[in-house]
């Protein structure tokens, strides 16, 4: 994997300096917490309900097993014990003390870690496809353009003070984990007409108060064009963007206003000018990040072990059906760790877990590590001979929940059990949903679906995308969920519906089982998933099944 | 034109911990909700929020919270309120458990 430059490592350790000092200084009061805000914020550290919260970026979702040891020891050592992995491939560390960041920072500097650009109004992490370099289906490892992009975006003096905060998704396959129509930029990679690969630019994409998706705006673009066009949005943004009012702020609602078409134009012109100022150097660096990016030496071996237990052990093969995904090598396959243990907070992964997660990634897994932004951790590498292995150990950490893409494999926002922006809470929503499904032993009969869940408007549990949403409010001093249907994240991408009135918080589980009791009826047969029945059928008879025939419900 | 003030307390977050606190009466920060002075008057409120957004060597964020007298003192209103003086839910994490060790010891 890529390694820190110079440059990148002195930038950092630098930072580390300067946060500490001005840790210091607001300690002694040279300091109002109105000059140290933004500085913390700079630097990733958030005042949330309980205590403060240090967000760390892991770029492109990509850690070493040396980094999630790190990680196992700050959530050890500074914090209790454990670590939230969130919906934009970051790591969240709730209970954090203020004196003890800049400590926290050196230790991620020592790993080539931080938090920078992880809050404010620049281009945050850039997130890619958690299964990079290691899709059946992909046309190319997206990540040395997301590293590309990382290096140019950090610190750039341009994009520091953006109307907004921009994200950037990046994926390198047909099928879209990224969920790249629904961030500020999407690239997507693509063939054109000559089988050459490059770039489908999507803008304008993006959930929150208002969610659209985004808009393509170069149906092909060569990849040594990328720096030189991604600067060209930006500065088009930087200059168009509202700055007067906060919720119309996003690239979204400036697409929206302007228009796609004019848009692009603008767009296209300026890239006229980005690209006669980008003199090569960012190829001569690209090469070299490729370079850090080269596939492990993937090894032959016989599988027997591999079909053997898949054969004998119904708890294996149980977990192998659900958690392992094709590997590019047929001897190998992607495992895909869930953090969703029936009742557990998702994304949540104690200090020993990431400990045994890093084990198993340098034994078994060519030493690399993934964070999904549905949550879980990938083990991208794993040839089949050692999945016995690994599943056993899994099973040990308590790691070895075989749910993945089913209905308790549920994105959660931390909501307003830890988070000030929340209005209501979706952890313990997520968590009763899991256990009660799992006590009616339906999960497995539902199949495949992607229940999303939001404790506010800002959407960062993707509730939008979710093919079933619920989205947490507060609805005159009293927590509400509202549902929604019909989302995808996908290369399929839509937003879902709000089709009434919202639900008690005791009464969002009864709900969703009436939804879901009603698809099984429905459905055409076992093989028909839930956003297949409700594209054939519509929301009528889903909205029949959460509030029954009544008019009088049709008001909201 | 007058209108019916709702009960506050001034809440904050320590500066170092992070940890809610409340100011109580003879001005000074605790961890507990019902040992907060409750101020029944808009100017009262106003002027304690003062006196506390002033003390920015021990709080950070301080605000006025609607709370409603109780038995034991005064009580948070809303459920966002309510939180805030336990913790999380889905861990016996923060004052649920921080506040029921300090108990002990005193």
């Amino acid at each position: 994997m890529y390694s820190y430059s110079d440059f990148d490592e002195s930038f950092v350790r630098t930072r580390v300096a300067q946060f500490a000092g001005q840790v210091a200084r607001r300690l002694d009061g040279s300091l109002t917490e109105e000059e140290f805000r933004p500085l913390r914020l700079m630097n990733g550290l958030y005042l949330q309900l309980h205590a403060y919260m240090l967000r760390v970026a892991i770029p492109y979702g990509t850690l070493s097993p040396r980094q999630m040891r790190q990680l196992a020891m700050i959530a050890d050592t500074y914090d209790k014990g454990y670590g939230h992995f969130t919906t934009r491939q970051n790591i969240q560390f709730n209970w954090p003390k203020l004196p003890d960041v800049p400590a926290i920072l050196g230790a991620l500097a020592d790993v080539e870690m931080h938090a920078i650009q992880t809050s404010g109004n620049c281009v945050r992490n850039v997130t890619a496809d958690h299964f990079a370099g290691a899709a059946a289906d992909e046309i190319e490892d997206p990540r040395p353009y997301a590293e590309l992009l990382r290096q140019w975006s950090m610190d750039h003096p341009e994009f520091q003070f953006l109307p907004r905060k921009f994200k950037i998704a990046i994926t390198g396959s047909p099928h879209d984990r990224a969920v790249t129509r629904a961030h500020d930029i999407g690239l997507r990679m693509v063939r054109n007409g000559a089988g050459e690969a490059g770039f489908e630019v999507i803008v304008g994409g993006g959930l929150g108060r208002t969610p659209m998706l985004g808009h393509v705006v170069r149906e092909f673009l060569p990849i040594p064009d990328l720096l030189p066009y991604v600067e060209a949005v930006l500065s088009v943004y930087n200059t168009l963007g509202r700055r007067d009012n906060k919720y119309k702020a996003r690239i979204k609602i400036t697409v929206h206003e302007t228009g796609a078409a004019e848009i692009t134009r603008m767009v296209e012109e300026r890239f006229t000018e980005t690209r006669a100022q980008f003199g090569g150097a960012d190829q001569a660096l690209l090469a070299d990040i490729r370079a850090a990016f080269a596939p492990p030496a993937f090894r032959n071996a016989d599988t027997a072990a591999y079909d053997a237990a898949y054969q004998a052990d119904g708890a294996f093969r149980a977990w192998a059906d659900t958690n392992l995904s094709q590997h590019r090598n047929d001897g190998y396959a992607i495992v895909t760790v869930s953090l969703k243990s029936h009742g557990q907070t998702p994304g949540d992964a104690t200090g020993d877990q990431m400990r045994v997660l890093a084990d198993l990634a340098e034994t078994y897994g060519h030493s690399d590590l993934r964070i999904s932004h549905e949550q879980n951790v990938i083990l991208p590498h794993v040839h089949k001979s050692d999945l016995p292995a690994v599943y056993a150990a899994l099973k040990g950490a308590g790691l070895a929940t075989a749910n993945i893409g089913l209905l308790s494999d549920i994105i959660a926002c931390p909501g307003m059990d830890y988070c000030s922006l929340a209005t209501a809470r979706s952890i313990p929503v997520a968590q009763e949903l899991a256990v009660h499904f799992k006590a009616l032993d339906l999960e497995h009969d539902i199949g495949p679906i992607k229940l999303k869940i939001s404790g506010c408007i800002n959407a960062c549990g993707h509730h939008h995308v979710g093919h079933i949403g619920i989205l947490g409010l507060d609805r005159a001093g009293v927590e509400n969920y509202q549902i929604t249907l019909g989302g995808d994240g996908s290369e399929l991408a839509s937003i879902g519906e709000k089709i009434g009135p919202g639900f008690a918080y005791d009464q969002v589980t009864p709900a969703i089982e009436r939804l879901l009791r009603a698809y099984l009826d429905l459905r055409l047969e076992a093989g028909e998933s839930f956003i297949n029945a409700y594209r054939r059928l519509g929301p009528a008879p889903f909205k029949t099944a959460l509030y029954g025939t009544g008019d009088h419900l049709d008001a909201a | 034109m007058s209108r019916i003030f709702t009960p506050k307390v001034v809440t904050a977050n320590d500066l170092r911990a992070g940890d809610v606190v409340y100011l109580t009466a003879a001005g000074q920060w605790t961890r507990f909700h019902n040992e907060a002075a409750l101020f029944t008057a808009e100017e009262a409120a106003n002027a304690a929020l003062d006196s506390a957004a002033a003390q920015s060597l021990v709080v950070v964020g301080a605000y006025l919270a609607d709370a409603k007298a109780g038995p034991n003192g005064p009580e948070p209103v809303h459920f966002r309120e309510v939180f805030r003086t336990r913790g999380p839910s889905n861990y016996a994490h923060g004052k649920q458990v921080d506040l029921a060790q300090a108990q002990k010891v005193a």
